[in-house]
C-alpha cells in the first residue's frame, strides 16, 4: 500500500530524512517510533504530498507523490500534529467543508458526517463552535476530518499527544477499530503505545532508519527474552557443529539456535530464549556436562527499548551541546 | 471550478463570522458617506451660486459629483485592501490549517483563486455601500448611468489588483499584522507614485505609470480605456502568479 524507497529530504542546513526505505502492507497499523526531531513528521509530510522529497520515491496505493499528487491525496487522510481546525466554524460545518474539499459528493455528505461523528464520539458537539471545544474533542474532530472521505491510508502524527490518560485509551481504541479497512501509519515517541496499537514498528533516529520489526518481536525482546552468544570447543577430539546444535536445541526454554561460524574447531552460536526465561545457566551446565569446553558465554542483542533509550540519550546530549 | 467555489465559500463565511467584515463596512460607510456629503454640498452650493449670478453654465452631476466621489473611494480602497487580505494565508500558516488545504486533492491554483475571489466579493460588498450614496443621486437627479458603471468596473479592477498583491504578501508570513502592514506599504507606494506625474523625465513617467490610482482616473471620468484594463489585468495576473510561486517555494523550503 505504501512503498518508500531511498527517501531523502534535505533542508537548507540539515538532512531531515536520510535514505529511508520501507513498505507497509494493506490493512496494517504501523508505528513510527523515534525521538523528537528524528524525521517522523517530515516523512509523513512527504507521504501526504505536503513536502516534495529531495531524492528517492514514495508511493501510496501505486501512485507516486511527485507524479500524481492529486491521486495520492484522494487516498490519504492526514491528521497533523496540531489538528487543522478553523476555530470560527461549527463542528458540523467544518466536517462539511473538509468533506467537500476531499471530493465527497454533496448527497453523501450528511451520511458520512453522521458516520464519522459516531465513530469519533463527537456527535454531542456537532453544533458547537470549534473554538469552544476541549483538547480531547479537538483531537477527535481532527481524526474525524481525516477519515471523512474513507481514505485507504490514514497518516496520524502523534494522535495521542497532549491528551489525558482516559482520552489516550479511547483514542487508541478508536485507531484499533479503524484498522482493517484502512492502512494506518501513526507516529509516536511513546513505546507502550506502539505495543498496544501497532503490528509493525519503524524506528528512525536523526533521519536514519534504525530498525523495522514486527511488534511481536519487539515485545518478545522487551519482555526479557534473551539472546546469548556461545562459543564451544571440543576438549580432546574435534567437535561436530551438528551435535552441539542438537544438544542446545534440546534445552528447555530455548526457542532458536543460530549457527554463526566455525573456526579452528570452535563453534559460535547465538541462542535465543523463550519469553522471560533465563537460559545462560542451563547452557553452561549442558556444555560442561557434555564434556566440551565453554569458551564464551555472553548476552547479546540490544532490546528495542535499549536502542530507543540510546537514541533518546544521544539526542539529549546533542541538545545540551546546542 | 467546484473546488474554487468551496474554498471561496469558506473564506466568505469566515469573513462574516468575525466582526472584521461588519467593522470594515461600518467604517467605510462613515468615511464614504462623509466624502459624499462634502462633494454633494459643494456641488449644490455652486449650482445655486451659478444660477444667482445668472450665468447658468451647465452643472454636470457625473462630472462634478460622481467623478470626485469615485476617485475618493479608490483611495479609501487602498486602506481597506490590507485588512481584507492580511489573514488569507498568514492565518492558515499560523494555525497549521494550510496542511489540510495542501494535503487535500485540490490544486494550489484553486486554493489561490478561491481565496482571491472571496476577497474580491468581500471588497464588492463594501463597494456596494457606496453605491447607496450614488443611488441617492439617481433618486434626485438624472445622472448618466453608463459612466457610473464604468467607474465601478474600474474600482473592482483596481481592488482586484491590490487584493492580488495583498494575497501574495499574505503567503510570505505567519503574522497577520506583518502581512497587513506590508500590504498597506505597497498600496501606499503604488498611490504615491502618482504624485510625481508632473515630472516629464523618463523614469518619472515609468513610475507614475505603475501607480494604480493613476490608471483609475479615466474610469472615474467614465472612460473605458483598454490600456488601463490591460494594466489592471496584468497586475492581477502578476499578483496571483507570485502567490502561486510563493506557495510552492514554501513547500520546498518549509
Amino acid at each position: 500500500m505504501i512503498k518508500v524507497e531511498g527517501l531523502t529530504k534535505r533542508y537548507a542546513r540539515n538532512v531531515a530524512v536520510d535514505n529511508i526505505s520501507f513498505e507497509v502492507e494493506k490493512g496494517q497499523i504501523v508505528g513510527f517510533l523515534g525521538p523528537n526531531g528524528a524525521g517522523k513528521t517530515t516523512t509523513m509530510r512527504v507521504l501526504t504530498c505536503f513536502l516534495p522529497p529531495t531524492s528517492g520515491t514514495a508511493q501510496v496505493a501505486g501512485f507516486d507523490v511527485l507524479k500524481d499528487p492529486i491521486e495520492v491525496k484522494r487516498r490519504i487522510g492526514y491528521l497533523p500534529e496540531a489538528p487543522p481546525l478553523y476555530p470560527e466554524m461549527e463542528v458540523c460545518e467544518y466536517l462539511e467543508f473538509v468533506g467537500r474539499l476531499k471530493g465527497l459528493p454533496k448527497q453523501e455528505l450528511p451520511r458520512r458526517i453522521d458516520e464519522v461523528s459516531e465513530k469519533c464520539a463527537i456527535g454531542d458537539v456537532r453544533k458547537k463552535l470549534i473554538s469552544k471545544l476541549s483538547k480531547g474533542y479537538r483531537q477527535r474532530l481532527g481524526l474525524a476530518q481525516a477519515i471523512i472521505h474513507n481514505p485507504d491510508v490514514l497518516i496520524l502524527d502523534e494522535p495521542t499527544a497532549g491528551l489525558d490518560p482516559k482520552q489516550i485509551i479511547e483514542t487508541r481504541q478508536l485507531i484499533r477499530n479503524l484498522a482493517g479497512s484502512h492502512t494506518i501509519i501513526l507516529s509516536t515517541h511513546i513505546l507502550p503505545e506502539v505495543e498496544q496499537t501497532c503490528q509493525q514498528v519503524i524506528i528512525i533516529n536523526k533521519g536514519k532508519l534504525a530498525a523495522t520489526d514486527s511488534v511481536e518481536n519487539l515485545t518478545r525482546r522487551l519482555r526479557g527474552a534473551e539472546s546469548v552468544a556461545v562459543e564451544v570447543e571440543g576438549r580432546d577430539a574435534p567437535l561436530e557443529e551438528r551435535t552441539v546444535r542438537q544438544r542446545l536445541e534440546q534445552l528447555p526454554g530455548v526457542s532458536r539456535v543460530l549457527h554463526k561460524e566455525s573456526k579452528d574447531g570452535r563453534h559460535h552460536f547465538e541462542v535465543e530464549s523463550l519469553q522471560g526465561r533465563s537460559i545462560r545457566a542451563d547452557i553452561a551446565r549442558a556444555v560442561v556436562e557434555a564434556g566440551w569446553n565453554l569458551q564464551e558465554l555472553r548476552p547479546v542483542g540490544l532490546s528495542l527499548e535499549e536502542i530507543f533509550l540510546q537514541l533518546t540519550a544521544s539526542e539529549a546530549e546533542g541538545g545540551k551541546k546546542q | 471550478m467546484n473546488n474554487i467555489l468551496i474554498i471561496c465559500r469558506k473564506e466568505l463565511k469566515s469573513y462574516f463570522a468575525s466582526p472584521i467584515a461588519y467593522g470594515l463596512m461600518a467604517v467605510f460607510a462613515v468615511i464614504a458617506g462623509y466624502f459624499f456629503y462634502v462633494i454633494t454640498a459643494v456641488f449644490v452650493q455652486r449650482s445655486v451660486e451659478s444660477q444667482m449670478m445668472g450665468r447658468g453654465f451647465p452643472m454636470d452631476v457625473n462630472e462634478w459629483v460622481i467623478r470626485g466621489f469615485l476617485s475618493n473611494i479608490s483611495v479609501i480602497g487602498l486602506f481597506i485592501v490590507p485588512m481584507i487580505t492580511m489573514r488569507l494565508f498568514a492565518e492558515e500558516k499560523r494555525s497549521g490549517t494550510i496542511e489540510l488545504l495542501a494535503t487535500s486533492p485540490v490544486k494550489d491554483v484553486e486554493i489561490i483563486l478561491g481565496k482571491w475571489l472571496a476577497a474580491l466579493l468581500m471588497y464588492s460588498c463594501i463597494l456596494l455601500i457606496s453605491a447607496l450614496n450614488v443611488a441617492l443621486l439617481f433618486a434626485y437627479g438624472k445622472p448618466d448611468w453608463k459612466p457610473v458603471l464604468v467607474g465601478y468596473l474600474g474600482l473592482l479592477l483596481q481592488g482586484g489588483c491590490l487584493l492580488a498583491i495583498g494575497t501574495f504578501v499574505s503567503t510570505t508570513t505567519k503574522n497577520q499584522i506583518i502581512a497587513g502592514t506590508a500590504t498597506f506599504a505597497v498600496c501606499l507606494l503604488l498611490w504615491v507614485f502618482d504624485w510625481i506625474s508632473y515630472e516629464t523625465a523618463g523614469w518619472a513617467r515609468v513610475m507614475s505609470y505603475m501607480s494604480v490610482v493613476a490608471h483609475f482616473e479615466p474610469f472615474a471620468k467614465g472612460v473605458l480605456d483598454t490600456k488601463d484594463v490591460v494594466y489592471y489585468l496584468s497586475v492581477i495576473f502578476l499578483g496571483l502568479f507570485l502567490t502561486a510561486r510563493s506557495l510552492e517555494s514554501l513547500r520546498w523550503r518549509s
